[in-house]
């Protein structure tokens, strides 16, 4: 796709660091590596390609078979980005995903035909998600007949059982979505990720639209239905105490790159990421005064200058948190961090050289 | 049991605790009516019975609130309930034509703010009471440079020169802790990010020093850790010049760390008042209680084995259409629902301990 591709100069840093204790590799639904996707930045008259805004830079991870992977960070960080290259929406510039042991990047029509039925994705807008010219039967029908799962005869039937499931009444299938509430529609956007009966569902920010009392009740609709169909699920959220609810792993984000991952309870206990310390203080809880947070330098997170790179200087310098960092030292900008699993913590991985 | 009655208890022991003067606003009995198309039904006899035609929908319903000197007072609810009507009501900004307030009065500096003119209206608006709206991106105007759009205020407001208006407007933009403000002054709003176009915003709010601010959730659009700074901001603004902030949020966790009073609205009502504390740690209204529990906690402990869960609120919230009798919350109430007397008559706000009021006939101490 990018003719001369930086990415690959720079690429076996990160390799396996996470698959060292991986076992069976089928307990594994989802496995990225090393993922990287870049977007040109074009200039001038005649639209060339500058440089490269690195939006994901080196992502891996896996998720097993019926758990949750939860993608937290800012905005801008790359979680979105990931989601829509392991779904093919967008273009990789380098890297690997397997899921349920088909290459994904490299699927030919018909793999990306079935790949298409087996991951499914909730997006967070549920105002601008849904088609307001049609019915909500077409809207949920529509991914049955694509993928030949419904014959005329048994759609509504399908559809209504659906509907059902989400917590919607059968007579709701011939409304449009401008008579629902933002829960309400949420839970349509639930059912047509369903439709199709997947293995995989990526859910982008599911909740962040919603008020409180609508989250919770949507929260505990995704358990229900992980708990029934043994769906696996890549949840992606700004939310620290949602995904510290909702996920079996949690991975923090920061400018394109993990830079921790461990269980929940580790993670939002015990962060060892200087970032991720300076996140989790900055959230105002009930109980917990707001002065004792943790100083982060300056943290206006427009497009940093690091993550784009220009044909002038093509080596990614050091550490992305390193400029903003309180404990960063003279290492810390010369080299990236890989993630690494902690000495002392099993199961706890952080990018951090002081860590 | 009148509730007409109680109201005026309500409000007569406001009168009687003398913090009058102490406050800095006080809201007493405001209604907000918005004119719809659609048709009336039930739930809309009384907006009707006030002879205001088809088609109202309350959406500020006996709100009575007051906010002391140097006082962050945080107006707390779900969307839809009424927090932003009641922030518009009070700097008289409802949309004309589409809604007025129906009833009710706002006190401020001895003034009630609804019998101004807007001629008299215009001299307080912008420099005593100002406002930081919701959204950032489409509240500054994009063709004019952000310097402009903050010398404008203290041109009208302070009859300063141009010249001396944005030397000011950059000096605020210090202030609102923007780095090389004299550069930023020039560029237009789409230059900046998000948190840099919320400071511009109370940057424009301030340039009058007004005594009261009205931040109509002022970092819901903001990452977690802007948002650590910008409410550090508002609240050392608040330190310097002596200002009170009303702070309207749906976010329960900001409202605990940095309200000193908290307000919970429900269904166009208020349902609770509380020392942000008080309230938190035992909340006496049942939908602030089940506002609490469906809320996910960073860092607390599972439950145990199987699958979590999270207790909910069952039910939405009701249409302001077709609103439910008696309180406005008992269809979805876990104590209130059986109850006849929650069912039929509607309870009104209370002071039920010194400080503290609430909207239950279950609440301790209500009766």
């Amino acid at each position: 796709m990018i003719g001369k591709n930086p990415a690959t100069s720079c690429g076996a840093k990160y390799s396996s660091y996470i698959f060292r204790d991986m076992g069976n590799a089928n307990d594994y639904l989802l496995t990225v590596e090393n993922l990287k996707t870049y977007f040109p930045v074009k200039k001038g008259l005649l639209r060339r390609t500058v440089g490269h805004i690195r939006a994901v830079d080196g992502v891996s991870f896996s998720i097993r078979r019926g758990q949750t992977l939860g993608l937290v960070g800012e905005s801008g960080c790359g979680k979105t980005t990931v989601a829509r290259t392991i779904a093919r929406l967008i273009p990789a510039t380098a890297g690997r995903v397997v899921f349920n042991e088909v290459d994904v990047l490299s699927a030919d029509r018909n793999n990306l035909r079935q790949l298409r039925k087996d991951i499914s994705l909730i997006f967070q807008d549920p105002f601008g998600s849904l088609n307001p010219r049609m019915t909500v039967g077409s809207i949920i029908g529509e991914p049955l007949k694509v993928h030949r799962l419904a014959t005329d005869g048994d759609l509504t039937e399908q559809v209504a059982a659906l509907l059902s499931k989400v917590g919607l009444a059968g007579d709701h299938i011939n409304r449009y979505p401008h008579e629902f509430s933002g829960g309400q529609r949420q839970r349509i956007g639930i059912a047509r990720a369903l439709a199709v009966q997947p293995k995989l569902i990526i859910c982008d920010e599911p909740v962040s639209a919603l008020d409180i009392s609508i989250q919770a009740q949507i929260l505990n609709l995704l358990k229900d239905l992980q708990e029934e169909f043994g769906l696996t699920y890549l949840f992606i959220a700004h939310d620290l105490a949602v995904v510290d609810f909702f996920c079996d792993v949690m991975a923090v984000m920061y400018m394109g790159r993990i830079v921790e991952q461990a269980g929940p309870e580790k993670l939002c206990r015990n962060p060892l990421h200087p970032y991720t310390r300076a996140l989790i203080s900055a959230i105002p809880r009930i109980g917990v005064s707001a002065n004792c947070r943790l100083p982060i330098a300056d943290c206006q997170l427009p497009i940093q200058k690091s993550q784009i790179e220009n044909r002038k200087s093509k080596i990614p310098v050091g550490c992305t948190f390193g400029p903003k960092c309180s404990l960063a030292g003279p290492d810390c900008l010369r080299q990236p961090p890989p993630l690494a699993e902690s000495s002392d913590r099993k199961g706890h991985f952080v990018a951090c050289w002081k860590c | 049991m009148n509730g007409d009655d109680t109201i005026l208890n309500f409000r007569f022991s406001i009168g009687n605790r003398r913090s009058a003067i102490g406050n800095q606003l006080s809201v007493e009995g405001l209604c907000v009516g918005f004119f719809t198309q659609a048709c009336p039904e039930a739930g809309l006899s009384r907006a009707k019975s006030r002879g205001r035609g088809n088609g109202v929908v309350p959406a500020v319903q006996d709100v009575s609130f007051s906010i002391k000197k140097g006082q962050i007072f945080a107006l707390v609810g779900e969307s839809g309930c009424g927090k932003t009507a009641t922030a518009l009501a009070i700097m008289r900004l409802l949309p004309a034509g589409q809604s007025r307030v129906v009833q009710g009065k706002i006190l401020f500096e001895g003034r009630n703010l609804l019998e101004l003119s807007e001629k008299q209206m215009r001299l307080i608006r912008g420099s005593k009471i100002s406002m930081v709206f919701q959204e950032p991106a489409t509240s500054l105007n994009p063709v004019y440079t952000v310097g402009d759009q903050i010398a404008e205020a203290i041109e009208l407001h302070q009859n300063k020169g141009a010249d001396q208006a944005w030397e000011d407007a950059a000096a605020i933009l210090r202030k609102v802790g923007i780095a090389d403000p004299e550069r930023r002054a020039l560029e237009y709003p789409h230059r900046l990010s998000g948190g840099m176009q919320q400071r511009v915003m109370i940057a424009m709010a301030i340039s009058c020093n007004p005594v009261l601010l009205i931040a109509d959730e002022p970092t819901t659009a903001l990452d977690t850790t802007v948002q650590a700074q910008i409410l550090d901001l508002l609240d050392d603004l608040r330190k310097q010049n002596g200002m009170s902030i009303l702070l309207i949020t749906h976010n329960l966790g900001v409202a605990a760390q940095r309200a000193d009073v908290v307000a919970v609205m429900y269904a166009s009502r208020l349902v609770e008042i509380a020392d942000s504390r008080q309230l938190l740690a035992q909340p006496h209204h049942p939908y602030t209680q089940g506002l609490l529990r469906s809320l996910p906690r960073l860092g607390s402990p599972p439950t145990g084995s199987g699958v979590e869960r999270l207790q909910t609120i069952p039910g939405t919230v009701p249409e302001a259409l077709h609103l439910p009798g008696g309180c406005k919350f008992h269809p979805r109430c876990r104590v209130g629902c059986a109850d006849m007397r929650c069912r039929k008559i509607e309870p009104a706000l209370r002071e039920i301990q010194p400080g503290r009021w609430a909207a239950c006939w279950r609440a301790p101490g209500y009766e």
